[in-house]
């Protein structure tokens, strides 16, 4: 299919912001306990692949795929964390996660001055801009057999 | 193409068979002058470099030796403690080695159950139905893929980045052990596998996938 859900997450693992587009299966809990269920797996994995990596990583988790998935994984180095999960065909997501964060995130959300650190975002102005960002990405419209 | 590790997680999680492969000793031998430029974090177990990475010295990597003189927890061989000596302005210039921590057997053990849950929840948070756990995770130094069989082992190879898909290998992997610890009358089930023939087809198996890749891959 196409882009299922974003998750962003803040240094401390505050739920940010959460949407989805084509989900089709709900996990049967709570927002907040999926966005908590998320991040504290995030979390193992990114000790879990430092402890493993053979080499010093530097940007460390990338993104993992199951046979149904793919989870895109971008952390800022303020601790900032975007989640993106897509369809496995997906190519380039890294790259749309950074643009994402600099024109819409940076642009609608850190300058809007209604917005507090820490807390989740409402502005609908960065809702209606992102749904358009990732309407109009490549990926969007990609569907796998 | 370079494998690292081949790892098989039984039914219920634990570590029953590990073996490394050319995994790259890194270590670092510089001379310091006082006072040390780098911030260095003193555990009772290891020193590790906390801050200010130079050169190939990163942050995370553990001081080995002190002069060429061993270093064992928090102290050296010859007894004296490390951060003492470290702090003491006549002992400069001094030259530390510094490597990237080895996983211990104890550790690859909690890894391994580490990923147990891992995998079950990204089947769980998955967005559509019926997906499977984790069967790829990439990250900028490596690779790893997983095959769960349908008995609920998983088999797990740690690869280099940019390689495609390791399917053929899992499978090989497979076979071997369905052929060389299934059918060895001494293997109990769920326990660490320890059979020699297995070890040595393993091997050979990783060797000739190194130099020529999957296309000379028979039986």
């Amino acid at each position: 299919m196409t882009v299922f859900n974003l998750y962003i997450f803040d240094k401390f693992g505050t739920l940010l912001y959460y949407t989805e587009w084509n989900r089709t299966k709900k996990s049967g809990m709570t927002k907040e306990e999926e966005a908590k269920l998320t991040y504290g797996m995030l979390y193992s994995i990114k000790s879990f692949v430092a402890k493993i990596s053979p080499h010093d990583p530097r940007e460390g988790f990338l993104y993992y795929k199951t046979n149904r998935y793919a989870l895109h994984y971008l952390e800022t180095p303020s601790g900032l964390k975007f989640v993106l999960n897509t369809d496995t065909a997906a190519l380039n997501v890294k790259e749309l996660l950074q643009l994402m964060y600099a024109k819409v995130w940076v642009e609608y959300v850190v300058r809007d001055p209604l917005w507090t650190p820490g807390t989740p975002v409402t502005s609908e102005l960065f809702q209606t801009k992102l749904d358009e960002f990732i309407k109009q990405s490549s990926i969007f419209g990609l569907r796998s057999i | 193409m370079i494998i690292y590790g081949v790892y098989i997680v039984s039914k219920s999680g634990g570590l029953i068979f590990n073996l490394d492969n050319n995994v790259p000793r890194i270590e670092h031998e510089k001379s310091f002058t006082y006072p040390l430029d780098i911030v260095l974090d003193y555990d009772s177990k290891k020193v590790t470099v906390a801050f200010n990475k130079k050169e190939s010295i990163n942050v995370g990597h553990v001081l080995v030796s002190v002069n060429g003189i061993l270093v064992n927890g928090a102290t050296l061989a010859d007894g004296r403690n490390v951060k003492t000596v470290l702090e003491a302005e006549e002992n400069y210039p001094v030259n530390l080695k510094f490597a990237r921590p080895k996983m211990t057997t104890n550790e690859k053990i909690f890894l391994a159950s580490m990923f147990y849950p891992l995998f079950a929840i990204a089947s769980q948070l998955s967005p559509e139905p019926k997906s499977s756990g984790i069967e790829l995770l990439e990250s900028d130094t490596f690779t790893l893929h997983c095959f769960q069989t349908l008995t609920g082992v998983k088999f797990i190879v740690v690869s280099e980045v940019g390689l495609g898909s390791m399917d053929m290998l899992l499978r090989k992997i497979y076979e071997l052990y369905a052929d060389y610890v299934l059918k060895n009358p001494f293997y109990s089930l769920e326990m660490p596998i320890r059979c020699e023939l297995f070890d040595s087809k393993l091997q050979t198996l990783l060797e000739i996938i190194e130099k020529t890749g999957f296309n000379n891959l028979d039986k």
